[in-house]
């Protein structure tokens, strides 16, 4: 019973649009600003969640990670000795010996120990993390060397005084120069450089492992024990304030990332009743990332409704100018009721010009919300990332708010009397 | 078999909240055959229009039967009305009624276009009876940019276009010259003779004179129907 082709419709739209074309392109604008923002806050919502993700991917989902921290409400309990304002926390071997005994489907159990040294390459020099590592290190936290090995079970059988750099220890020490196989003093002893590590993305540091300033320095664990002792001074500058920490980070590799979530309350249980003082705090990546995932839904709810309401000015702005619109041609409808157009054909007529309108709106809209987006990327880094649904979802939109309000005034059209429509003037 | 026949069709029209109601036909019986010429003629008010109206279905009786062409056509919804419009009726109107931004063709065109023509076959009909109604030379121009005259032609042109069973005309002439007029009336004279079917409103006993059937209106009756 369509009389009409839809093609001779939408020409007829266009036609009748390209008449007014002041008019239509200012009503378009609502859409195509509506649009463009939808498309844009997503790309760079959706990049910036991306983002966030890789981040704490990289610092494997399947690992949990416990940190050593200091006791909030003893900062200076221990009565001083040597003069020393000296405090004892963290955590220990045993307690990485006990993981390792009593927890199932653990693959691994890395300890790691740190001191903040000073790092000497002749007369240049930069204070540094030293970090004393096992040879499975990098399998573990999946960074990734530039260049040269990591430590390896050899270094960890002989105590070797072999050195892993980060990035930045390489930049400020070795501007000019390669420093694999280099010998540099970190403290009192001398080291040779036989890797140097990728530098890591920054805000990888929010998950505790690594500082995102790239200045770590990695040496093998038993080597760090022969040299240092069982446990780290840590001396801070101004106060001759020392903390003796046994271990800084427990890296705890698990099976199965189903595991994972269990396997953490298990530890927490374990580390609860020798650590009564609270001095740890455990880090899953795999949460923290369900965290990114749920607040990035959130932000594209949120993003959705402002989107929401952006199409619906420009849809209501639509909706206005289609009703002068029927206003101005009610005898134009009058005549062609008179010649023969059924309430149907009015009303396919208006819809299909609010129709063009939105559509085209959002077409313009799509190019302007894909351009921005990039140009920001371009001059700023930010990462932007387009999803196809983001793009379908903005243009459906679109095009249902020139339905939606193209509805009433071509029902109003439709509907006129003839007669009376005819007598407008 | 007749092409019209109106038995005893009445139009009351209501005003405000139903208090006042003007009754502008009052039991009408008319009977039309093909190829007829007929004048309708009565004082300002006497329900010329709404009688036009009803026969071109733009309106419905509220009491009688209409049968347009057999067809009781009194009953229809406005489906079906604007279908019989669209295929069987020509209009001609008195301020002719063009659409302002479509051009000579595209006016002609437009009951074609509700037919769902193809666009060619639209536009070829529409150049032949452009060239008919002597509109050759003005096939691209806009209403705005032609006479009275020739706008009324382009109305007549576009009337013509479904092969319409009658062509019902509101005071054609009513805003032309007495000399164009006489064109408009000499065009549709022509047409009679070729066959078409002419319901005509008028005002002036000089037009009805050329219709060979003068029909006249009083207080929304027929007062008088004769042959010239
Ligand atoms: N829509 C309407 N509502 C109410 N009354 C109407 C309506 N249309 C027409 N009438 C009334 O119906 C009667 C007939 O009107 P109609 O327009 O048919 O007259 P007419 O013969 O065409 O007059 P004219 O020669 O002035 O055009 C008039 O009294 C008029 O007031
Ligand atoms: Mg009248």
């Amino acid at each position: 019973m369509l009389r009409l082709g839809l093609k001779r419709n939408l020409k007829l739209g266009f036609k009748n649009l390209a008449r007014h074309l002041t008019r239509s392109i200012l009503t378009m604008l609502g859409i195509v600003f509506g649009v463009a923002a939808v498309v844009a806050m997503l790309a760079i919502g959706e990049g910036a969640s991306y983002e966030s993700q890789e981040r704490i991917k990289s610092l494997g989902s399947q690992n949990i990670i416990i940190k050593s921290v200091q006791p909030p409400e003893e900062t200076k309990a221990r009565p001083p000795s040597h003069g020393i304002a000296s405090a004892i926390y963290g955590l220990t071997y045993a307690d990485a010996e006990r993981m390792q005994a009593t927890l199932p489907g653990i693959d691994v159990v890395m300890p790691i120990r740190e001191t903040r040294q000073d790092i000497w390459n002749r007369d240049r020099k930069i204070d540094g993390l030293v970090r004393a590592a096992v040879p499975w290190y990098l399998q573990v936290t999946g960074q990734r060397l530039h260049g040269g090995r990591f430590i390896s079970h050899v270094d960890m059988h002989a105590r070797a005084a072999v050195c892993v750099i980060g990035s930045a220890v390489k930049r400020k020490l070795f501007p000019y120069e390669n420093p694999l196989g280099r010998i540099i003093k970190i403290g009192k002893d001398y080291y040779r450089v036989v890797g140097v590590m990728q530098p890591i993305l920054s805000g990888a540091g929010e998950a505790g492992l690594v500082t995102d300033n790239n200045a770590e320095v990695y040496i093998p664990f038993t080597t760090a024990r022969a040299r240092f002792g069982k446990t780290i001074l840590k001396v801070s500058a101004g106060s001759f304030e020392a903390e003796t920490v046994e271990l800084h980070l427990i890296f705890v590799k698990v099976t199965d990332m189903e595991r994972v979530l269990p396997l953490a309350e298990m530890i927490e249980t374990l580390l609860a009743r020798y650590h009564p003082r609270r001095d740890y705090e455990i880090i899953i990546p795999l949460k923290l990332l369900e965290e990114i995932r749920r607040s990035a839904r959130m932000f594209s709810i949120v993003l959705g409704m402002i989107a929401a309401i952006s199409l619906l000015v420009g849809g209501i702005g639509i909706m206005n100018i289609m009703l002068a619109n029927v206003t101005e041609r009610t005898r134009e409808i009058g005549i062609r009721r008179a010649l023969g157009a059924g309430k149907r054909d009015i009303t396919i007529q208006f819809l299909s010009e609010t129709v063009v309108l939105s559509v085209v709106g959002g077409v313009l809209g799509l190019g302007l919300g894909v351009t921005l987006p990039l140009l920001i990327a371009l001059f700023t880094g930010l990462k932007v990332l387009f999803t196809a649904w983001s793009l379908l979802l903005s243009f459906g939109i679109s095009a249902a708010v020139g339905l939606v309000f193209g509805i009433y005034p071509a029902w109003r059209a439709a509907n006129l009397d003839p007669i009376q429509a005819l007598r407008h003037v | 078999m007749s092409l019209i026949k109106l038995d005893h069709i009445s139009k009351t029209y209501v005003l405000g909240d139903g208090d006042v109601e003007v009754p502008a036909l009052q039991g009408v019986d008319l009977t039309v055959n093909t190829g007829e010429y007929a004048a309708i003629m009565g004082a300002s008010g006497s329900g010329k229009s709404t009688l036009l109206n009803i026969l071109g279905c733009l309106d419905r009786p509220t009491g009688g039967q209409y049968f347009l062409d057999s067809q009781n056509v009194a009953t229809l919804d406005d489906n079906r009305l604007s279908r019989i419009r669209c295929r069987q009726l020509g209009f001609i109107f008195q301020s002719y009624n063009l659409i302002p931004q479509l051009s000579v063709v595209e006016n002609i065109e437009v009951p074609l276009f509700y037919q769902g023509q193809s666009e060619r076959r639209c536009r070829e009909r529409a150049v032949a009876l452009a060239e008919r109604v002597g509109l050759s030379q003005r096939l691209f121009h806009k209403p705005n940019q032609l006479s009275g005259g020739q706008q009324q032609r382009v109305a007549i042109a576009r009337a013509l276009c479904n092969d319409p069973l009658v062509i019902l005309a509101d005071e054609p002439t009513g805003n032309l010259d007495s000399a164009t007029g006489k064109e408009i009336l000499a065009l549709l004279d022509e047409l009679n003779r070729a066959g078409t079917t002419l319901l005509m409103v008028t005002h002036d006993d000089h037009v009805a004179q050329r219709a060979r059937r003068v029909i006249r209106l009083r207080d929304g009756r027929i007062a008088s129907d004769h042959f010239n």
